[in-house]
């Protein structure tokens, strides 16, 4: 007994000195009452859906068009989750007379989510921006093992990948973004300087010719417009942009012309 | 009175009796819950949660009986019955409503509801010492210390309203109750009302079931229908609490209209100290053994003796 109140006398003397007795256990009591009349802060998850931050680390989404099968991400995978198999196929000579070229087809790529830690080093690691995060969380499964997703569901999860957050004011633009602007601008130039020589040798045909030459490249002018709005900063790494398989060869293309 | 009324008061006790603990359990789940920033439950019964003790109910209906294999099987059994019918028993004396809105009326009516009051702790007594467990021993001997220490100002308190009306009766002190006995007795009141917590063993005076430090107290060995009993007479005592506070302290029925609406203000006011009971909760640490002490002896029997005195020179000299 004279332990503890020798330990609790200290205590009360500020209190007492401070204010009017018994104004600390007021203060108590308004915290909680005003506390009651706020809204609660609790997310009714089940009922309505959370909204998550962009970056949140909720599954791995695969860009399988942008996965070259470098296996960088599977290599560098502290938990080795990542499954990846793949062939080697022979594509046919782009112009004639060149060589056959050999590029990789990917046939399985899996994570076991069961394994993976969300450290997001794959992710970071891959250099063709094929992975990314996707703020989905919904994928318990009764069976461990069902937690191995293929690329198929992998696939899946990059539609609900969100688009990345605009940059900050003043930011170095990305890039990406500063080298697809680059390629479109040189390709614009080819362009106008293809329809002025052609303009100058046949003046005849100036209804036909503006009609057909910019069909042939209408993917740097719709790259360039893209880069150029500042909504949309970093529109490469968006999959609805790219939905046809990427040739590995289309950048030399574009600039030959 | 006859056989008819008798069984519907009986029946309405009986009613109130099951309904207002969970009542007031339900209240304390929401209203902490929102004291604290949260929603508390909200999915059984659909509409938030409204259903949630009956569904905690089911639950500890199904769960297994289970008798300590050391206890002293035939106390351990019975402590949950004690602690919760005495409760039962004084909702019979607590006067409702004006002109016999009371099942029983007792002349000595205030010794009957706090001695049958006092049987309650009995339960976590015999809890404590039959369960043949040490945390409960110590909660058994905590409850014990809190017992004697609290009584005594709670029932000096209840003199001090019973010498103001020169009745021992509860209607009878409501029927000589005016307005200004509550700057008069407003001591009392507060004396009464945290001695009763105290009984209660409600937070900030729970030290006798503190969870975080002797598991629960006497009702550490208990599962299923036992403790869930044990929960509802702490329900049950706040309610019986609560009542006879607005009954002795607030005026009990009276207040505007009181002749029609007598029973909705006793329920208002027993409701409104229900929540007082549930905002303590919820606001103050639970207070330390020494400290439980120090108040009873040190603050409480002395406030409870000053409004003894002031009762009484406010009598002889009017």
């Amino acid at each position: 007994m004279s332990h503890a109140s020798s330990a609790g006398t200290p205590a009360e003397r500020p209190g007492a000195r401070r204010g009017v007795f018994g104004s600390g256990l007021a203060k108590g009591l308004a915290v909680t009452l005003r506390t009651m009349t706020r809204r609660s802060v609790t997310e009714h998850y089940p009922d309505t859906q959370p909204e998550l931050p962009p970056r949140s680390r909720g599954v791995i989404g695969l860009f399988e068009e942008n996965c070259t099968v470098c296996m960088l991400c599977a290599r560098e995978c502290p938990d080795w989750c990542i499954y990846i198999d793949s062939h080697k196929e022979t594509v046919p000579p782009a112009a004639p007379g060149g060589r056959e070229r050999s590029r990789n087809v990917l046939d399985r790529f899996a994570i076991d989510f069961a394994l993976c830690m969300y450290c997001g080093i794959c992710i970071e690691v891959c250099p063709f921006d094929a992975l990314f995060w996707s703020p989905e969380f919904e994928y318990a499964e009764t069976d461990i093992r069902e937690l191995t997703h293929e690329r198929d569901t992998l696939r899946e999860w990059m539609w609900t990948v969100p688009e990345p957050p605009p940059l900050d004011e003043g930011a170095e633009e990305a890039k990406e973004v500063a080298a697809a602007r680059k390629a479109a601008d040189k390709a614009a130039q080819v362009a106008e300087a293809d329809m002025l020589a052609a303009h100058r040798e046949h003046p005849a045909e100036e209804t036909a010719a503006p009609a057909g030459q910019p069909q042939r490249n209408p993917d740097p002018e719709a790259t360039d417009q893209g880069a150029r709005s500042p909504g949309d900063r970093n529109a490469p790494r968006r999959p609805d942009r790219d939905e046809a398989p990427r040739a590995p060869d289309q950048d030399t293309r574009g600039g030959a012309e | 009175m006859d056989a008819v009324d008798v069984a519907v008061r009986l029946l309405a006790v009986l009613l109130s009796f099951l309904v207002l603990p969970l009542l007031v359990g339900q209240t304390e789940h929401k209203v902490m819950a929102h004291m604290q920033g949260r929603v508390g439950p909200m999915h059984a019964g659909g509409f938030h949660g409204w259903a949630q003790l009956v569904a905690d109910g089911v639950k500890f209906a199904q769960k297994e009986d289970i008798v300590p294999e050391g206890a002293d099987r035939r106390v351990f059994q019975l402590a949950p019955a004690l602690a919760l019918i005495p409760y039962l028993l004084v909702l019979v004396a607590i006067p409702v409503a004006p002109g016999g809105g009371v099942v029983q009326v007792l002349d000595a009516g205030i010794f009957f509801v706090l001695a049958v009051m006092g049987v309650g702790i009995l339960g976590s007594l015999m809890g404590g010492w039959a369960s043949a467990n040490k945390f409960s021993l110590l909660g058994g001997l905590r409850t014990a210390a809190q017992l004697l220490a609290y009584e005594l100002p709670m029932l000096l308190a209840a003199a001090s309203v019973t010498m103001a009306a020169g009745t021992l009766s509860l209607p009878g002190i409501l029927g000589v109750w005016e307005w200004w006995w509550l700057p008069w007795q407003a001591v009392g009141a507060v004396v009464f009302f945290t001695a009763g917590l105290a009984e209660l063993q409600r937070p900030p005076f729970d030290a006798p079931v503190a969870d975080s430090e002797i598991i629960f107290g006497a009702y550490t060995e208990y599962t299923g229908l036992r403790f869930a009993l044990f929960l509802l007479a702490e329900y049950a005592g706040i309610v019986v609490l609560s009542a006879l506070t607005a009954v002795l302290f607030l005026g009990g029925w009276h207040g505007p209209f009181a002749d029609g609406l007598g029973w909705l203000w006793m329920l208002l006011k027993t409701g409104v100290l229900a929540f007082g009971v549930i905002w303590l909760r919820v606001s103050y640490p639970r207070l330390r053994e020494d400290q439980i002490q120090r108040l009873a002896w040190t603050a409480l029997v002395p406030l409870a003796l000053f409004q003894i005195a002031l009762t009484g020179v406010v009598k002889v000299v009017m």
